[in-house]
């Protein structure tokens, strides 16, 4: 699966709360939270962003809370990819659990420059800068990871092993 | 080779003699929990999961307290779904105002040492101080393991932290997980499980250690454990609702990395704005103006952080440009509060005093800043926004800091007040 889009660069520790304030935790529904997706840090994203956009960050991004409601804000927003430096460990979790790709690499995040067109290829991990003309490789998957990513998430693993113990 | 606590336990619970940093582990969990912000997601997840019923009813667990009591009415029917899930599935639930998870479940001895434990909370990390392989995850996380009663990790490198010599007057927990986090900074431990060792933290009561336990995600680790010692026993007895299992960790168990502190050169500390690591000793904070104080949370809610408070805050007022919210972080801290005639002393002081819950320490209600303001807190998280407007500011610091700047109408330090 090939993601393509445009560069919304950001810098070290956007945290939970940057990506989705608490005072829109009142509610799950995907589509409200997209509304106010990374509004105090950036007010101008949710207005900028198109289907397919990339979020590339420096490290640690998606530390703080464990609120699920960021990877779902981002998703819901339209973001294909976040490529980062490194993720905060629920974050990554989290994003993967809800079927965010996401992609750890620093050297493509230090290089892109707002804007930027990347294209992102999950199965080999593969990034490319197309307006820089530059190719990274992100660190793979764990096998166990791909097998939750092909299985559509953990709840559809999770679905499917119980229903193998026959507890369903 | 030997192994270190937080490799033992998550041996113990996938059935291995030995694991090792790195690996990937299907682990039997002890203790699952979420809260009125995380449960109603993970409630949707459970139900697309496909069983009918939660592993084990008395090993779930759901508390409503961040915007609990209700703040509003969407957050009324949050609480509502969980209450209801919590009846039809018979799990244990604490409704608003009976306390805030962190405060709530080592006290009612639901979690005790040597458990895994997991929540959809990222501060579930506190119970590391009893010697529990404890830590945050999200929704989904935490509906699949309310129906399977398993979860998988990776196995976390552990970094150890060795606390020398003899802590200074009003230098407590807060201070000393401050300091660390400035100096390894918000992602020095990131993914790893920190273990807090040395003379200075073994004199800390277990109050003190789930400070610093709480805020070990502060750091960006997994979990932060402490070793099982007599003061965690005696915490222990008579709480406990399970049988547990102590582990230690082996003399020649392998750490990523060693920190060394000397505590006795530790002051009391100031996070300033905007992030955890940005911590100072309080004399290089001193004199900032400040427009709100808050005394409680998860982190400092409890009944000795409310004693230290009242120490200071008993018999003098607080400052007419600040206004001061306490919150004991559980109804039983409230009732010993109300006994020891600290709840009297901080309403006499002009605080106000407020029903357990997580309010403003995440800007829920209770205590929201306004644009311009700036709060000094004894919660674990300053990033823009976090209590209120996007252009107030938060400084955190441990309760005693708290209560001098509380009195003193700006950020001071303890012994200002005793001078």
């Amino acid at each position: 699966m090939k993601l393509k889009g445009r560069v919304h660069l950001y810098g070290a520790n956007v945290d939970t709360d940057a990506i989705i304030p608490a005072r829109y935790l009142n509610t799950s529904d995907p589509a409200e939270l997209a509304k106010h997706c990374l509004e105090d840090f950036d007010p101008a994203f949710v207005g900028r962003v198109q289907p397919g956009d990339s979020i590339v960050a420096t490290s640690n991004f998606g530390c703080g809370s464990s609120r699920e409601h960021a990877p779902v804000a981002i998703k819901a927003c339209g973001v294909g990819v976040v490529v980062a430096g490194s993720f905060a460990r629920i974050f990554y979790r989290n994003a993967i659990n809800i079927g965010l790709p996401i992609l750890e690499c620093l050297p493509a995040a230090q290089e892109a420059q707002p804007g930027d067109t990347i294209e992102a290829d999950l199965a080999s991990g593969e990034i490319t800068n197309v307006t820089q003309g530059r190719t990274y490789h992100a660190q793979p998957y764990p096998e166990f990871m791909l097998e939750l990513v092909r299985a559509g998430g953990l709840v559809e693993y999770t679905r499917r092993r119980l229903a193998g113990q026959g507890r369903r | 080779m030997g192994m270190t606590l937080a490799e033992k336990i998550l041996a113990a619970h996938c059935n291995r003699r030995q694991v090792q940093p790195g690996e990937l582990v299907n682990v039997r969990v002890d203790l699952v929990l979420a809260n009125d912000i995380t449960a109603p997601l993970a409630i949707k997840e459970f139900g697309r999961v496909g069983v009918d019923r939660v592993f084990d009813p008395k090993r779930v667990v759901l508390v409503a307290d961040h915007f609990a009591p209700a703040k509003d009415i969407p957050s009324a029917g949050q609480i509502k779904m969980m209450r209801d899930f919590a009846r039809a599935q018979s799990t244990l639930f604490f409704d608003g105002g009976e306390g805030i998870e962190h405060v709530l479940l080592p006290e009612q001895g639901l979690v005790v040492p040597g458990d895994v434990a997991i929540g959809a909370d990222s501060h579930t990390c506190t119970y590391g101080a009893l010697g529990a392989f404890a830590t945050g995850m999200g929704s989904t996380d935490i509906a699949c393991a309310m129906a399977t009663g398993d979860i998988w990790m990776k196995v976390p490198p552990s970094i150890k932290l060795v606390y020398r010599g003899q802590l200074r007057p009003w230098v407590g927990g807060k201070d000393l997980i401050l300091h660390t986090i400035g100096r390894i900074g918000v992602d020095g431990a990131l993914y790893a499980a920190m273990e807090f060792t040395g003379q200075a933290v073994a004199a800390l009561s277990l109050e003190g250690r789930f400070t610093m336990a709480n805020m070990a995600i502060e750091a960006g680790a997994k979990a932060g454990l402490f070793a099982v010692d007599r003061t965690a026993l005696t915490y222990v007895k008579g709480r406990a609702q399970r049988p547990y299992t102590v582990y230690s960790s082996s003399a020649d168990a392998r750490y990523q990395a060693v920190e060394e502190f000397d505590a006795s050169a530790i002051e009391p500390q100031v996070a300033l704005p905007h992030i955890p690591s940005n911590s100072v000793p309080v004399s290089q904070a001193r004199g900032m103006p400040i427009d709100q104080v808050v005394i409680g949370s998860c982190t400092n809610g409890r009944l000795e952080d409310l004693v230290t408070a009242g120490r200071l805050m008993a018999g003098r007022k607080v400052h007419e440009k600040v206004r001061c919210i306490v919150i004991p972080g559980s109804r039983q801290v409230y009732l010993e509060a109300l006994r020891q005639g600290l709840v009297q002393a901080f309403v006499e002081s002009g605080a106000a005093v407020s029903t357990p819950t997580c309010g403003p320490c995440l800007g829920g209600y209770m205590g929201v800043l306004a644009e311009g303001e700036r709060c000094l807190s004894t919660t674990n998280r300053n990033f823009v926004g976090r209590m209120g407007s996007p252009k107030s500011e938060v400084c955190l610091a441990g309760p005693a800091v708290a209560a001098a700047s509380a009195v003193l109408g700006r950020i001071a330090s303890p012994e200002e007040l005793e001078a």
